[in-house]
């Protein structure tokens, strides 16, 4: 790298030809996209267009039939040996993975460990920290999401806005180059999805490079750098958030979006 | 009648090395079934069908037999095949394959209690799969399979009295003994019958106390 290219246009992800089948469904088919450092994507398209699968593709939590994802270069999930592609073991997969930073739209936190359990033991397993850093940084992260005088509680003595939140600081206590949001704020009741967004916002302000998968066009509008909207398994277009949401001319775009419209449209009579 | 129940007390250091005897025989083979019925629902879970399938192959023999047969084919027919044991280690090895197929059916169920969603998210942090498994999985699915466990290991306090017919001289067989010797069956069956109940008593006890610690997340 030059060290004339500035910071924020160091590629982190970058995806080549991206193809997913379940079976004989094709489900994701020529993706390619590339996201820089400190970038906001955000994923939006209908129910079922893939855009969850993508997303946990550039996880590989799915395990992609065709193309390339790299990770800060590295190959996501297989490894390339003398013309021969052959599945990464756990090992190497971890080790691709070791700056990458994963929520999920159920949280899944692990219910029998408290909040400042769920946020350390990461830390304790995988990165050899000492027990009494990993508390002290357990609960720097919890601050952090505004919820440190909760580390002692089970997650089933949350809400799910502060499931959400510990999950979230879960993963950046590993302090990740790259987060990836899978619909973070969908399983959360309307009044509670406000303190997630809020969290992820001052992700975005800090440099965190993130793709968030989201039905929050709002938040999709103010936060993103850069939108790609997804229709059955395919990259229809992608843009700025205003290119996307006010200047569109790609009609199934338009339409998806007046379909959101419509729906707000109702409520605000 | 009531002079009959002399003949406990007068056998008692016989009697006692025949309750020491069950104990052993129990929890050694609780301990290798357990062992055994974990590693085989480990390999239910496998992504390699032909490792299933022997599986579920021998869970199936295994339950659908009773544990008598299985006992007298492993001791008499055992030689045959170059398995030649003392009746100990062979009641105990007995024992064990067939309490596995029974621990691995409630290891199984434990194993699909757990949300898939939890163990992606181990997955991701770079949790290995031993650290999975004694970390996230087994505390969670052992409140959920706990009562079955004990179940099972009250079943099996039981069947360690089959031991007998293979000549290993466990409480049952000590008993039995004497009450055929002194033609005194009343006071040697009540006493054998007392034991085991006692020993299933004290173990459902300490099974609750266990269960209730464990479950303490669930009802905080």
């Amino acid at each position: 790298m030059s060290d004339a290219s500035p910071a924020k246009d160091k590629t982190v992800i970058e995806v080549r030809s991206l193809g997913k089948t379940f079976g004989d469904k094709t489900v994701l088919s020529d993706i390619s996209l590339d996201v820089q450092r400190s970038e906001v994507v955000c994923i939006i398209g209908p129910s079922g267009s893939g855009k969850s699968t993508l997303l946990r593709c550039m996880a590989f939590l799915e395990q992609y039939s065709a193309g390339d994802v790299r990770i800060e270069g590295e190959l996501l999930g297989y490894v390339d040996e003398r013309g021969n592609r052959r599945l990464a073991k756990h090992r190497e997969l971890d080790h691709t993975r070791r700056n990458l930073g994963f929520v999920f739209q159920h949280f899944n936190l692990w219910p029998h460990l408290t909040a400042l359990e769920n946020v350390t033991s990461p830390l304790i397993l995988t990165r050899g920290m000492s027990r009494d850093k990993a508390q002290e940084t357990g609960h720097r992260m919890l601050s952090k999401v505004g919820l440190d005088e909760l580390a002692d509680r089970f997650p089933s003595q949350l809400s799910g806005g502060q499931q959400q939140r510990v999950a979230i600081a879960r993963s950046l206590a590993i302090e990740p180059h790259i987060m990836l949001f899978d619909e973070p704020t969908s399983a959360l009741d309307p009044e509670l999805v406000g303190e997630v967004l809020n969290v992820m916002r001052d992700l975005a302000d800090e440099g965190m490079t993130m793709v968030i998968v989201t039905h929050e066009m709002g938040f999709a509008a103010k936060v993103a750098d850069r939108v790609l909207f997804l229709d059955q398994g395919r990259l229809v277009t992608q843009g700025t958030a205003k290119e996307m949401f006010q200047k569109t001319d790609n009609a199934r775009l338009q339409q998806f979006l007046s379909s959101i419209v419509e729906r707000n449209a109702i409520w605000q009579q | 009648m009531f002079s009959e129940f002399s003949i406990i007390a007068d056998n008692l250091p016989d009697i006692a090395r025949g309750a020491w005897l069950t104990v052993v025989t129990w929890l050694s083979s609780m301990f290798f079934g357990m062992a055994l019925g974990l590693g085989l629902a480990i390999c239910q879970r496998s992504a390699y069908a032909p490792v299933r399938m022997v599986v579920a192959g021998f869970d199936t023999v295994i339950r659908g037999t009773p544990f008598l047969i299985q006992l007298f084919l492993f001791y008499y027919a055992g030689p045959f095949v170059g398995l030649s044991l003392d009746p100990l280690p062979a009641g105990i090895l007995g024992l064990s394959v067939y309490s596995s197929a029974y621990f691995s059916e409630i290891f199984r169920g434990g194993f699909e209690s757990i949300p898939k969603g939890q163990l992606e998210a181990a997955r991701i942090f770079g949790l290995s799969r031993w650290q999975t498994l004694t970390r996230i999985t087994m505390p969670q699915m052992l409140i959920v399979i706990f009562p079955s466990l004990v179940n099972m290991m009250i079943i099996l306090v039981k069947e360690t009295a089959v031991l007998s017919v293979i000549t290993v001289s466990e409480l049952t067989a000590t008993l039995s003994t004497l009450g055929s010797i002194h033609f005194a069956y009343v006071p040697t069956l009540t006493f054998l019958a007392l034991f085991y109940w006692i020993m299933l008593e004290l173990l459902s006890f300490v099974g609750k106390r266990v269960e209730t610690r464990l479950a303490r997340y669930l009802t905080v």
